[in-house]
């Protein structure tokens, strides 16, 4: 029998962007175990929500994640809208969906940067920045920020997009895809990337499913379970199928990504060929008084906010279970039996945000 | 509404038997949520398949009641229960990867389990 050595992972480490610990069990090179540890930075947001109104918690909602900022505070507004039964707008649904796909373009060309940048594919990563960057001027000249938006409210947005604004966004957005794709060609052809990712953590269909994965991880191994189809937004009047591959590998997680930021431009597109004139938000009255799960996508998977109101102006209480936490278990079943070199690629292929888990 | 939720209120006790009917019935675990009200805590275990999202409900009084892991049927469980534990001081039984404690690294240990502060006036 090899020899067993404990490596620990974490929190510092150059590929993580973020603090988390693992806890690697080898044998040589091998990864026999993996045993995660959180909280370094758990900021209790979630108990904030019983002594700040629940109108302005939509602001704190938006600062639990950086990248998926705009998600949260509208998974936050949809729970209390559904709570309150408020009629949001058609309008200021179409430019909800169209700010979440925003989100979902800058994230994973982020991500592809830094997985670039965790194989040592340098220009890669610095191409894949420099595109990300037109997407967030886009968000910027809409919102006025590039990071936190500031434009979920309960009951509708805060700011309106122009129609020449709109068409202007959709002009940028076709010179941006050709370029999305001349970068993106790489990650699918190029030899040293596939060595990197081909086969490399794999996780079958049936173990992705009841491990309780979301997001690309899950649809990277043949589930088509996209939370855009559940409607919310303007997501039930627009055209598209979740992205599924079959291979459940790292390359597979790559690729569903890819046919993402190509899926969400064309939402954008058939969002600003559908979007009516209107109000642009409800009013909203009363106090909210009941319960609800709000369910969403964002770019890393499935988001749940829990909601339960009684009556008064701060809610009982508040709970965000995150994408990244979701798919802890499926990262501790997918580094058991890889080489150590692999794990960082492997960290980074579940597209961890621990801002988000430590809400 | 967005989608129809169902919420079904049982037994601590009867938490394994349940689940398991869940897993047998092809649902996932989606999400296991603790909510500490006046007179106790209320744990939500939810979970979906195809969009059908029906949470599993029971009310526990005293921070002495231990509650049956399920992660011998949802192995993806420990994380939740392991969470819950950290922040709230509820005790589980038998959780497939027990932490005892260090799951969170938190400063103030069982942060979620301070008696609550008081709301303030609203304006």
């Amino acid at each position: 029998m090899s020899k067993r050595t404990i490596i620990p992972f974490g929190p510092q480490h150059p590929v993580l962007p973020e603090p988390i610990h693992l806890d690697l069990v080898l044998e040589d090179e091998k990864v026999v175990e993996a045993i995660p540890k959180i909280g370094f930075i758990h900021r209790g947001l979630e108990r904030l929500v019983e002594k700040k109104d629940f109108l302005d918690f939509v602001y704190v909602a938006e600062r639990i994640c950086g990248i998926c900022s705009f998600i949260h505070g509208l998974t936050y507004c949809v729970a209390l809208e559904q709570i309150m039964k408020i009629e949001v707008p058609p309008r200021s649904q179409y430019l909800r969906t169209i700010w979440s796909e925003l989100s979902r373009i800058h994230s994973h060309l982020m991500w592809l940067g830094l997985i670039a940048d965790a194989f040592g594919f340098e220009s890669l990563f610095m191409h894949c920045w420099r595109l990300r960057e037109n997407i967030l001027d886009i968000i910027e000249e809409t919102t006025g920020g590039r990071v936190i938006f500031g434009s979920a409210k309960i009951g509708g947005v805060r700011k309106d997009i122009a129609e020449d604004k709109l068409a202007e966004i959709v002009a940028k957005l076709g010179i941006y895809e050709r370029e999305i794709r001349e970068i993106t060609n790489v990650f699918i052809k190029d030899s040293s990337v596939k060595h990197r990712l081909v086969g490399v953590g794999v996780l079958t269909k049936d173990e992705v499913y009841k491990l309780g994965a979301v997001g690309p991880t899950l649809r990277a191994s043949g589930v088509a379970m996209d939370m855009r189809k559940l409607g919310y937004a303007a997501y039930n009047k627009i055209n598209f199928e979740p992205i599924v591959e079959t291979s459940g590998d790292s390359y597979s997680r790559c690729q569903v990504r890819i046919r993402e930021l190509f899926q969400s431009i064309d939402i954008i597109r058939q969002c600003v060929s559908k979007i009516e004139e209107g109000p642009i938000e409800a009013a909203v009255t009363g106090l909210p008084n009941g319960e609800f799960f709000a369910r969403t996508e964002q770019p890393r998977g499935e988001v749940i906010y829990y909601a339960k109101a009684d009556g008064t102006r701060f809610l009982k209480r508040l709970r965000v279970r995150t994408p990244t936490f979701a798919n802890l278990p499926a990262l501790i079943k997918m580094l058991k039996g890889c080489e150590l070199a692999d794990v960082p690629v492997l960290v980074l292929t579940i597209d961890p945000c621990i801002s988000c888990t430590e809400r | 509404m967005i989608e129809e939720q169902k919420i079904i209120k049982i037994l601590v006790g009867d938490l394994p038997k349940k689940s398991e009917e869940f897993y047998c019935g092809g649902f996932r675990l989606a999400q296991i949520c603790c909510a500490q009200l006046d007179e106790g805590w209320e744990l939500s275990y939810s979970f979906d398949n195809n969009f059908e999202f029906v949470s599993l409900r029971f009310f526990v009084n005293s921070i002495e009641s231990v509650i049956p892991s399920i992660s011998h049927i949802y192995w993806s469980s420990f994380i939740y229960e392991n969470e819950i534990a950290d922040l709230f001081g509820l005790k589980f039984k038998d959780i497939a990867i027990d932490y005892k404690g260090s799951f969170y690294r938190t400063q103030v240990k069982q942060p979620f389990s301070r008696p609550k502060q008081k709301k303030p006036e609203a304006k």
